[in-house]
């Protein structure tokens, strides 16, 4: 690992400030993605500025309607967290899928939304149920968010703060973990509410998608058999070592239906 | 190069160390405890699992500046006056180790997993170990102790 400086914020004023005054910093947050990536010589930040003990960036509340999650909120937390397990039960159940305990006892939310990975669990909740992410500077869309491979709308200077979930009608989260990591083979996060209906799709493509043909099909039967016809363009999707496009599409059909039948019951 | 204080198995220390230093080369190096193991060093197979503030974490995949402050408990903590913890007993019973390497690692998540959930069902062992990797004994065994570490610790908290 190349040499860096460690910068402990106790606020966010502070991570700001270092953020700024150093081009090459880069933010630390659970460090289940980061320390991987500096072992492997991947990044050379100067410094890492350790934003996991600033209390303004934990914490699980609900008003409104919403539920605001603090972005250095661990995996662990919101997997247990009564107010999530209430107001949306497959966010908590996601947050229980991530990696393994140990995992889970470090990494946080707003590290993996940052993150962006294709496979990652968090992005496909977050642009299913259009989730807000608040940032020190301003307010994005999920929609506006993700912007394909490890890359988002932010800015390098920019921190995540909390993520605001809207909490309305049901949704269901499935995924095929990849046997040994647990990341998603492919995933597929369905919310349903009077507005309609938003499939995402995490794992299969080079990025968080949305399954526009499944929302349609859902939109007039909320049942998994509505799907049953429907194929996934696999032309787009990942292919590697772990499996092919169509066998990608497959398993995100697959887990779109099982989501389905989960938030219908059939 | 830095300073991080903090509790070993109950004892305070302090170490200067590198910014990058990893908390398992802390334990090992510095502390000198090398009951924790480096098997993989990419976070995949949990062979250097250590207790920090009473949760299962990957040593290796923490900055020791990152546990400035913290408890840490590793392996050689669970003794307690010359006898071994119940879920050291339960692996030792259940034939649940051959080379033995997987071990501190596996039973310090079985610990935490067992004070989280007193009695696992099989998934839920399953899901609890994800995290840790054994190249000898096929799990079988190390699920048999999980099961007894359960009832040791249940006997052990009736007793008091
Ligand atoms: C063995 C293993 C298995 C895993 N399995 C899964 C899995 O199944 N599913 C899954 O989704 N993930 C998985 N992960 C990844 C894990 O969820 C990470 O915790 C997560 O991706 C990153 O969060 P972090 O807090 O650890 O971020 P870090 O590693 O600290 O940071 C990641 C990146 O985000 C940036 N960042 C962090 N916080 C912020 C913020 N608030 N604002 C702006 N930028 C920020 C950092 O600068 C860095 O670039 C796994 C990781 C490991 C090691
Ligand atoms: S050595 Fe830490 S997970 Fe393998
Ligand atoms: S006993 Fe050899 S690796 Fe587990």
């Amino acid at each position: 690992m190349h040499a860096f400086s460690y910068v402990k914020a106790r606020t966010l004023k502070e991570a700001t400030d270092t953020l700024l005054a150093h081009s090459e910093a880069k933010l630390l947050a659970g460090g289940m993605t980061l320390i991987p990536t500096l072992k492997a010589r991947l990044a050379q930040p100067t410094h890492l500025i350790d934003i996991g003990g600033i209390e303004a960036l934990k914490g699980i509340s609900l008003k409104a309607g919403q539920l605001t999650i603090g972005a250095a909120t661990r995996h662990v937390e919101v997997a247990n967290s009564p107010v999530v397990k209430r107001a949306i039960p497959a966010l908590a159940y996601l947050a229980s899928q991530i990696g393994d305990p140990q995992v889970r006892n470090r990494g946080t939310m707003g590290g993996s939304l940052a993150n962006n990975d294709p496979a990652a669990d968090y992005p496909s909740a977050a642009l299913s149920l259009n989730a807000t992410i608040v940032t020190n500077r301003r307010e994005i869309v999920a929609d506006d968010f993700f912007q394909g491979l490890f890359t988002t709308a932010l800015d390098s200077d920019e921190i995540i703060t909390a993520v605001r979930w809207p909490v309305v009608g049901k949704s269901a989260y499935e995924k095929f973990p990849h046997p040994a990591s647990g990341y998603a083979m492919a995933g597929a996060f369905v919310a349903h509410n009077t507005k309609g209906t938003r499939v995402a799709i995490t794992g299969a493509g080079p990025g968080v998608f949305r399954w526009m043909e499944a929302e349609q099909a859902l939109g007039k039967k909320m049942n998994a058999k509505a799907l049953e016809a429907l194929q996934l363009e696999a032309a787009d999707l990942n292919e590697d070592m772990h499996g092919t496009k169509e066998y990608r599409a497959n398993l995100a059909k697959v887990m779109t239906k099982r989501a389905v039948a989960k938030l219908s019951g059939k | 190069m830095a300073k991080v204080e903090l509790t070993i198995n109950g004892k305070n220390h302090c170490f200067e160390v590198e910014d990058r230093t990893l908390l398992v080369n802390l334990i090992r190096d510095h502390a000198q405890l090398t009951g924790t193991h480096v098997g993989c060093d990419t976070s995949q197979c949990g062979a250097c699992t250590v207790h920090m503030n009473g949760e299962a974490i990957k040593s290796c995949t923490v900055f020791a500046l990152q546990a400035n402050g913290a408890q840490i408990t590793t392996i050689e903590g669970l003794a307690k006056n010359g006898k071994l913890h119940p879920v050291q007993q339960a692996f030792t019973q259940c034939h649940a180790l051959q080379c033995g390497f997987c071990t501190p690692g596996m039973i310090m998540s079985v610990a935490g997993l067992l004070k989280n959930n007193p009695k696992p069902t099989d998934e839920q062992i399953y899901h609890g170990l994800e995290g840790n990797l054994c190249r000898c004994t096929g799990y079988v065994n190390i699920v048999k102790a999980v099961k007894k570490s359960a009832e040791l610790l249940a006997t052990q908290k009736q007793s008091r």
